[in-house]
């Protein structure tokens, strides 16, 4: 394998793991907070139609981006009144909220654009383009001199491969779920609302003694969960690929709830554990890649399965164990 | 505390439930422009209205009685399986096994042996979960849902790279030898003189399924196991203090509920396909979760929320084909019903219940007043 087909791997790697990243950092506030949430899914996918439908109608993907954050919220409020307000069992909440977005998704596409559960093609301003950089390669210089750009790259140093292929060229999306992983350190470990946020997920009953409202920090997580879940699933439908079809999701939510585990819930962790599951999944795309490297056939099933059998590893115990928050999955009552 | 009578709990909270989520997906059809009385009219007749209708209802009935009864022993050792999908598929792998390991010559002895097959293949993939759960701590709900993409890998893997038969495309096991299929309603009725469809896969499993939900009744109320079950789903604690094990119970209750979920595919797979083919479950592992839930956990009740779902699926099916309402909607039903008899069960019952409550003051009150 040469540098540059490394290059290329990494790269589909950042693009395949930034959803799950995204998606991850959302179940790490609701989980943190004491909400375990398996309706990430749903919350993509719903975002993902959403977000493709509206760009689609406005021409305008950061339209189609508020919209659907919009509707990851919605979808994340359901979960909050199940699950805080009414108390109930917070994981039959998420696997409802999986089979309401994955049903509802199909409807509402057939019923607005009749082309089989999907939304059409996003062109231009309905898409996330990738950003170019200074200085890397890009579409621009290729025009310039009237070749491809791979062929540019491939003949350029490796320096500028890496640069031009792996850092630049990506959609916004990505470098603001990079961004996310600090911010959500910084957030959860260095400020008040952080320290609360933590605190009611480990011991509620604490918290409400202070005079801090319980309900109000789970709302405030699961609302924030809702905001991530929703730019992961824009960006499945409008930068990713160009257009939302039907389960795009894909169990990525369920990869990403994987990783949330194999990270033990901590930001930066999560980051590593994306990548690497990023990387699984570019790997199952690129086997000749892989029979490559190992010098034996992989079936592309063992690749598709190695993250969630590294989740049921880690989940025993047996690579250090994985202790989730003590309060989770309880609702909390108050003290009568 | 007790001031609900018994039948608003196990009657008219779940159905209550059930109208909220009907009204709302009457609703939701009414957004994308369809018409809910003539959607209801079609699902109906598409449904019920024939023998061709009922057997496939009955059909996918009795798949839902097998993941329903799964999710509902689990339920009652408090453990929440969502492994269904996964169990139903590795057992449908084990009836393949046993369906073209041997010539069977009938199926009275194939039956047996492939009941086996997927119920051993099923409990064996509930085992490592439930293993995991009972000495490592590791939550059964997640272990489950990576049980299910394994699975679903897994079969793949098996399916394309050994049962296809060379030179077939898509990747599915050979057909199932003659002496392995096994009677349809049709066959068993004629020879009484009722006229049932040739053409619908209901068969003899529909009377197992019956079966099953009178064994699990008996297990479950009516056994040492089943009071030990139930005792550790109310409180771990006291189970313990009264010396039941823990490992045992999360053990025994899943492997039970792998094994029922694994039985699933001597319906799907020997009944209806006569091979294996890939996603052969179609989701009826998830419906269980549905089930359990509306028929309280209650082997009656996930009998007649089976046959609910049953109707769904067919009705669903008549709509997608003759209006412009797509499959879906049966899984926005299906959402709706979890979350409004799952999730927010509170939200029904904390209403009628305070309206008991005031009732159960009100009648002290008078009762008082007319002591003195």
């Amino acid at each position: 394998m040469d540098f540059l087909t490394l290059i290329q791997v990494l790269d589909s790697s950042v693009r395949l793991a930034t959803p799950l990243l995204l998606a991850c950092l959302a179940g790490l506030f609701s989980e943190r907070a004491g909400i375990f949430d398996i309706g990430l899914e749903g919350k993509m996918l719903a975002a993902a139609f959403f977000s493709a439908a509206i760009a689609y109608m406005t021409g305008s993907v950061w339209v189609g981006l508020l919209a659907g954050i919009g509707s990851s919220i919605v979808l994340s409020l359901l979960h909050g009144a199940a699950s805080i307000t009414f108390r109930g069992n917070q994981l039959i909440s998420g696997v409802a909220i999986n089979f309401l977005a994955a049903g509802l998704t199909v409807l509402i596409a057939q019923s607005w654009f009749n082309q089989g559960g999907r939304t059409p093609s996003l062109m231009g301003g309905g898409r996330f383009e990738g950003i170019e950089l200074p200085f890397a390669l890009g579409p621009k210089d290729a025009e310039a001199t009237g070749r491809s750009l791979s062929e540019l790259i491939a003949e350029a140093g490796p320096i500028s491969q890496l640069y031009s292929e792996l850092i630049s060229g990506h959609s916004i999306l990505v470098y603001i779920a990079l961004l996310c992983v600090p911010a959500t350190w910084y957030i959860l470990f260095r400020t008040r609302f952080g320290l609360r946020l933590r605190a009611v997920g480990e011991n509620p009953a604490a918290v409400d003694t202070a005079g801090i409202s319980v309900i109000g920090l789970r709302y405030a997580a699961v609302m924030i969960c809702g905001v991530l879940c929703g730019i992961a699933g824009a960006y499945l439908s409008t930068a990713l690929q160009a257009g939302f079809v039907k389960d795009m999701a894909a169990g990525r939510g369920f990869i990403a709830l994987a990783a949330l585990i194999f990270a033990k819930w901590r930001p930066w962790h999560a980051l590593y554990a994306c990548l690497l599951f990023g990387l699984l999944q570019a790997l199952a795309l690129r086997s000749d890649v892989v029979e490559g490297l190992v010098r034996v056939e992989v079936p592309v099933q063992v690749l598709d399965s190695l993250p969630y059998v590294l989740t049921v590893v880690i989940l025993a115990g047996f690579v250090g164990k994985a202790i989730p928050p003590r309060a989770g999955g309880e609702p909390y009552v108050k003290e009568r | 505390m007790d001031v609900m009578p018994r039948w608003v709990d196990v009657v008219l909270v779940p159905l209550l439930s059930l109208i909220i989520a009907f009204v709302i997906s009457a609703l939701v059809i009414l957004a994308i422009g369809e018409d809910p009385i003539a959607a209801v009219n079609l699902m109906v007749t598409g449904a019920l209205g024939s023998t061709y209708g009922w057997g496939y209802t009955l059909y996918y009935a009795t798949n839902f009685i097998f993941t329903g009864l799964a999710v509902a022993i689990a339920f009652h050792a408090r453990m929440f399986n969502i492994g269904g999908e996964g169990q139903a598929a590795i057992g449908g792998l084990g009836v393949a096994v046993v369906c073209l390991a041997f010539p069977w010559p009938h199926w009275a002895l194939a039956l047996p042996a492939a009941m086996l097959g997927g119920a051993i293949f099923g409990a064996a993939w509930a085992a490592l979960p439930a293993y995991l759960q009972a000495k490592r701590g590791s939550h059964i709900v997640i272990t489950t849902i990576m049980f299910n993409f394994i699975a679903a890998a897994v079969l793949n893997y098996v399916l394309v790279n050994i049962l296809r038969p060379a030179g077939q495309m898509d990747p599915a096991s050979e057909r199932f030898p003659e002496g392995t299929n096994l009677p349809t309603m049709h066959e068993i009725l004629a020879p009484i003189g009722i006229e049932f469809s040739r053409s619908a896969p209901l068969n003899i499993t529909f009377f197992i399924a019956v079966i099953a939900c009178v064994l699990v009744w008996i297990l479950i109320w009516r056994t040492r196991l089943g009071f030990a079950l139930r005792a550790y789903g109310h409180s771990e604690p006291a189970a313990v203090y009264a010396g039941i094990s823990p490992t045992r119970i999360i053990m025994v209750a899943m492997l039970i509920s792998g094994a029922l979920a694994g039985l699933m595919a001597i319906n799907n797979v020997m009944g209806e396909a006569e091979r294996l083919v890939l996603n052969s479950v179609e989701g009826a592992g998830f419906i269980g979760i549905a089930v359990a839930l509306m028929g309280r956990s209650h082997p009656f009740g996930v009998f007649l929320a089976a046959i609910l779902f049953g109707f769904l699926y067919q009705g669903g099916a008549e709509l997608a084909l003759w209006t412009s309402i797509p499959r879906e909607l049966i899984v926005v039903i299906q959402a709706l019903v979890i979350l409004f008899t799952g999730a927010l069960d509170n939200m029904v019952r904390m209403p009628i219940e305070r309206f008991f409550l005031a009732m159960h003051r009100a009648r002290k009150a008078r009762e008082a007043g007319s002591a003195e």
